[in-house]
């Protein structure tokens, strides 16, 4: 293990992410974000400075759709698993 | 000597584009529709569901950088900015950081000291956030994601602004030229247009940049001046006790007038942008430039100086009536239709102008059909209605689009051209006056204006006032 990621940065992740993990959990994660450090480490060693960023991984590009409305309602389909509902819209907690 | 102060602003303008559909799907983009009913499994992230890229917002991003003189990429990308809020069911919105569409424009403003330019960082493409409202009832959140997916453009100023003066011209500037470009109405009310506006104060003559904040929740020009005062305030007097100012986001409450703390700033760094590999590139070939530059309309000045040389308007007409292309177009036309251009100009900027101010309108609102104004025109022409009878005509053409000739003869506004009624008019008016028709008999030629008068009164104001009175003298 070539690096190990601090309490600081666990904690950052943690509140990004929106995640609170128990003491046990927090180190399986450190364990395994470490494992994917040292993976992009590993391709850090590689030589990319004469390689043209690439863009995206595929070669073509412009998919694209006319502007033209295809879709109907989709309020019952797209709420239908909605946890909780209310006058046609989401129930979330209170934001804000 | 107390320590001068400068403010320097940038903007970045969100502006919703008017397409028909939303970026990624094919869901209409329309406002005020009953919640969530257009909505499908990519505009509510839905997992599996993949973005398809409408052709359109890429093309009204292209006009609009190039109308501010923009170099457009071309090879161009979209990223994923991540953060989890209600409003944004993807935990990601479908931004451009690395590759923006557009880069490194300006715009000339002009304000009471004179013009500048203020530079464009950058343009992209992105989508818009579902709306969130709160229950008090339930005490809990309510989401509609009919606005999630709607297509934005994010137009990044460089912080070359310095008052709110400048602010504000600027923003009107690419307000217009949105709307001639048909690409956003630009209501800040409704949301169409959003300005959210960083501003740091350091001291005159000083190179480097003081610390900045931002300031969100402005929608309308006044709560834009309003904020700019009151946070250059903040920050001097935060400088002046030996303290620091801190980098974070501010809403303004403008029923407060004052702004409160959101959140410190996140870093770009924390939203963890990362390529969207759902999306393929954008690549745009000179051809399609090309083709984009050759649709470009007639913008304002240019305009404005074809109206003062087509039509011989005044300076000051021509400009006017250039502000919004919905107001130039029905000038255009309607002096094209009655063949009097300094008379159309008269009533767009008297009546038409009087009109939406007094019900708060925009000019881009106008609706009604120019052959209605043409008409009216050429009915006063012809004296078939008096002025004030045309004002009241004209009044009816903004709020309904009446057809006014017919309108006119419905409400009995047409003026008499019959002589025989005006004849009888006249005798009834010299009978009923004996001693006045003698006095103008005897020498006093001023007693003519009451005869007129009360001609005109017999005859409810419906006939044209030289014609009675050339019928006075004749039988005086």
């Amino acid at each position: 293990m070539s690096r190990k990621i601090d309490d600081a940065t666990m904690d950052n992740v943690e509140i990004l992410a929106k995640l609170a993990l128990s003491d046990e959990e927090r180190e399986r994660a450190r364990e395994e974000m470490e494992k994917i450090l040292s993976y992009v480490e590993k391709i850090n060693e590689l030589d990319t400075d004469r390689t043209e960023p690439l863009v995206h991984i595929l070669e073509s590009g412009n998919v694209f759709r006319e502007d033209e409305v295809t879709n109907g309602s989709g309020k019952e389909e797209s709420l239908a698993n909605a946890p909780r509902k209310k006058d046609g819209q989401y129930m979330v907690p209170k934001t804000v | 000597m107390a320590k001068q102060y400068e403010t320097v602003i940038g903007l970045e303008v969100h502006v919703e584009l008017s397409t028909k559909t939303k970026i990624f799907c094919g869901c209409a983009a329309t406002f005020g529709e009953e919640p969530n009913t257009h909505t499908c499994p990519v505009c509510t992230g839905m997992p599996g569901a993949l973005p398809v890229l409408n052709k359109k917002v890429v093309e009204y991003a292209m006009k609009l950088g190039i109308a501010a003189n923009c170099q457009i990429n071309r090879y161009s990308r979209f990223d994923r900015k991540n953060y989890f809020y209600p409003d944004n069911p993807q935990n990601y919105q479908i931004s451009q950081l690395y590759l923006p569409i557009c880069h490194d424009g300006w715009l000339d403003i002009e304000t009471a000291s004179g013009n500048k330019k203020i530079r464009i960082h950058e343009m992209h493409m992105e989508e818009d956030a579902g709306k969130l409202i709160h229950d008090e009832w339930e005490d809990c959140s309510l989401v509609d994601y009919n606005r999630s997916g709607v297509p934005l453009i994010e137009i990044v100023s460089e912080p070359d602004m310095r008052t709110a003066e400048e602010v504000i011209a600027y923003l009107e500037k690419l307000k217009m030229i949105c709307q001639y470009l048909g690409v956003s109405d630009c209501k800040l009310q409704e949301g169409s247009m959003r300005a959210d506006v960083n501003l740091s104060v350091r001291e005159v003559g000083s190179e480097t940049m003081g610390t900045r904040t931002e300031m969100k929740n402005l929608n309308s020009f006044k709560a834009i001046t309003h904020a700019i005062e009151g946070e250059r305030a903040r920050q001097i007097e935060l400088l002046e006790e030996g303290r620091q100012v801190i980098q974070e986001t501010r809403r303004w409450d403008d029923n407060k007038e004052s702004s409160y703390s959101m959140r410190s700033k996140e870093d770009a760094k924390d939203y963890r942008y990362f390529p969207d590999p759902d999306l393929m590139p954008v690549v745009i070939s000179e051809g399609w430039i090309e083709d984009i530059k050759k649709q470009q309309p007639e913008f304002a000045p240019e305009k404005a100086k074809r109206f003062q040389q087509e039509y011989g308007l005044p300076q000051y007409d021509a400009s006017i009536l250039t502000q919004s292309r919905r107001m130039a177009d029905i000038f255009e036309e309607t002096a094209g239709l009655c063949g009097q251009p300094k008379k159309v100009s008269n009533w767009m900027m008297g009546e038409t102008m009087r009109i939406l101010k007094e019900k708060g309108m925009d000019p881009e609102e106008l609706s009604f059909t120019p052959s209605h104004l043409a008409d009216l025109i050429l009915a006063l022409e012809r004296k078939e209605i008096n002025q004030q009878g045309a004002k009241q005509v004209f009044e009816q053409i903004m709020e309904n689009d009446v057809e006014p000739i017919s309108y006119m003869k419905e409400k009995g506004l047409m003026m008499v051209s019959d002589d025989g009624a005006i004849s009888r008019a006249v005798e009834e008016v010299m009978a009923e006056n004996p001693e006045t028709v003698e006095d103008y008999r005897g020498g006093k030629e001023k007693v003519l204006g009451f005869l007129v008068g009360q001609v005109m009164k017999k005859m409810k104001g419906k006939a044209d006032p030289g014609k009675v009175n050339a019928l006075l003298r004749e039988k005086l």
